[in-house]
């Protein structure tokens, strides 16, 4: 009795450490999962990496780096948080344009439109998320920024200028260049999730609605009423992508650390600081510092993408018993 | 209120046909033999081509696919072959974790990682950070390709007596290369397209440099640097830039679609 079990225990401890007795086969399957356990180090030496290259800068300042204005490189303070401001705000901002275009552009890929419109229409709109960083800021440059230089700041400014939001004069670069276009590149993110949200949801929703006397509106209404999570990390994906958007905002906001709710002012974002100072960086605890953001960037987008795929993720499981 | 939606499909359009438009029409004027094979001239001399940041970017990418194709495809491979497992999940989410940390980031990484060591800027230093960026693309097409191969075919050649490792290799990724071929062009086009991890790990060159040791140019940093400037000159050749980028990288999107396509056809 007992010798048998001892058998049968030292074999199942073999067959678990060489499930196969080829050698090709434990050689082929330890090289995959040496690389595997390659790319898990990596995203912990890139947090480790970070962590020690602010050390001097968090040792400094603590939490003052976030709640702090005062970004001044020559007396070597250095206060985030106008820079957070710009971040977080021209993400947010985007975010409240993008999403009711992007739900508009999911339901009637997925609902609307016929077969034959709805595969080059998601083309089109991915191909948008294919265009550089860059192109985007280059267009924002000599396109968008002269548009609402000579256009749309005047007249906002003409009819709506009371307001605390289009106060200001209109340099054209600033807040709202930088808003629109991050709600352009945010769109394809949240559009084309929130279709595959859609379409994942079984048709039944649909007919059920239908057969009840419901118009093709109610019923979506219905649909997307199903689809909260998975819309919701849509979004919080579309944010992330935001926050650590750096090319086309740098190139388009005006790069100023200042705390405003005038639209038509220039602004800061967390990315366009090291892109910008990196390479200027004259004292360690300069270089510090610009590394301590890069450590909150990406804190945060880890954070904001963790808690979305989970979403998207128990969205899946719970329509797939269904 | 469903007719909306068209509306909205609509003004989505509208940004990527203006952004194409103006590409092309902007860029088309510089665009000449003489843009692909000249160096950049100082401001205010007329000519000057972009030579050196083309063959850059081609390098970068090179130094990046290096590192980030065989990562993410023998992760890919384990990940779909033997991943059902706790730690194959944790990888999973760590790639998905990994493909939304914003570019800069990893180029700080790359800083940290390759640029003090060396106590030097290079484009190996952007290599890496390219190669980073290209790891999750590769990982995660490698996996849904390779989980597209049905089991059957893995059975037929295990039942044959082939052991599980040459089965993989000869009958699995055989039968997958093709879309893990595509994976590999779409982290190649998307690292063509970078800019923020470069500007400071390969900085960029005015001269011409093939040396992965020192800074190198690249088609992406001069758009930024040219685009920022005061001179009408310079503007109008990030144009041009702009369009070479666009057109390199659905140049390289063109070529597989058309290699992938003849395959099924045969089929």
């Amino acid at each position: 009795m007992d010798y048998s079990e001892t058998k049968s225990t030292k074999k199942k401890f073999w067959t678990k450490i060489f499930p196969s007795h080829n050698i090709g086969d434990i050689i082929f399957e330890r090289l995959t999962l040496l690389f595997a356990v390659s790319v898990f180090l990596l995203v912990i030496l890139m947090g480790y990496e970070m962590y020690i290259g602010s050390k001097i800068s968090i040792d400094k300042f603590g939490w003052s780096f976030l709640t702090k204005s005062t970004w001044d490189p020559v007396q070597e303070i250095y206060g985030a948080l106008p820079i957070i401001y710009g971040t977080v705000v021209s993400s947010i901002l985007a975010l409240v344009l993008a999403l009711p275009l992007s739900i508009g552009i999911a339901i009637f890929l997925s609902e609307v439109a016929s077969g034959w419109l709805e595969k080059p229409l998601s083309f089109l709109i991915e191909l948008l998320a294919g265009i550089p960083s860059v192109i985007y800021g280059l267009w924002g440059i000599f396109v968008l920024v002269p548009w609402l230089r000579n256009t749309v700041e005047p007249y906002l400014s003409d009819h709506f200028g009371y307001l605390p939001f289009f106060k200001g004069a209109p340099y054209g670069f600033g807040l709202l260049a930088a808003v629109l276009i991050l709600t352009i590149m945010v769109l394809p993110i949240i559009s084309s999730i929130t279709r595959d949200v859609l379409k994942s949801i079984p048709q039944s929703q649909r007919e059920a609605a239908l057969a009840l006397g419901a118009t093709k509106w109610q019923s979506t209404k219905i649909v997307l009423a199903d689809a909260k999570s998975g819309i919701l990390g849509a979004t919080m994906l579309g944010f992330g992508r935001a926050i650590g958007e750096t090319m086309a905002v740098t190139m388009v906001i005006g790069n100023r650390a200042l705390i405003s709710p005038s639209l038509f002012e220039p602004s800061y974002t967390m990315a366009s600081v090291i892109a910008n100072e990196f390479t200027e960086a004259s004292s360690q605890m300069y270089l510090s510092s610009l590394i301590q953001l890069a450590l909150v960037l990406f804190v945060i987008t880890i954070i904001i993408n963790a808690l979305a795929h989970l979403l998207v993720w128990s969205m899946n499981r719970k329509w797939k018993t269904v | 209120m469903m007719s909306l939606t068209f509306v909205a499909a609509l003004i989505a359009i509208v940004p990527l046909v203006l952004i194409f438009y103006y590409t092309i029409s902007k860029g088309i004027t510089y665009l000449n033999f003489n843009f692909f094979t000249a160096m950049p001239k100082p401001v205010g001399e007329p000519g000057g081509g972009m030579a050196n940041a083309i063959v850059g970017t081609l390098i970068l990418i090179g130094i990046g696919g290096s590192i980030g194709v065989p990562v993410g495809i023998m992760t890919g491979i384990y990940l779909s072959e033997f991943g059902k497992n706790k730690f194959g999940n944790v990888v999973r989410f760590l790639t998905d974790v990994l493909s939304g940390i914003p570019s800069i980031v990893v180029g700080v990484v790359a800083y940290t990682l390759v640029v003090v060591p060396m106590k030097h800027f290079s484009a190996f230093a952007g290599g890496i950070a390219l190669g980073i960026l290209m790891i999750p693309t590769i990982i995660r097409t490698t996996e849904e390709m390779i989980k597209l191969v049905p089991q059957t075919l893995r059975e037929g050649g295990l039942a044959l007596g082939i052991p599980k490792w040459k089965t993989t290799i000869n009958i699995v990724l055989r039968t997958a290369w093709k879309g893990i071929a595509t994976g590999v062009l779409l982290g190649l086009s998307r690292a063509a397209g970078e800019t923020a991890p470069l500007l400071f790990t390969a900085l960029g060159n005015r001269f011409w440099s093939t040396n992965i040791g020192q800074p190198i140019a690249s088609l992406t940093v001069y758009i930024y640097d040219y685009a920022k400037s005061p001179f009408e000159d310079w503007n109008q050749q990030a144009w041009t830039a702009a369009l070479v980028l666009i057109m390199l990288i659905s140049i390289l999107s063109l070529l597989f679609r058309i290699v992938t396509r003849s395959k099924y056809k045969t089929n």
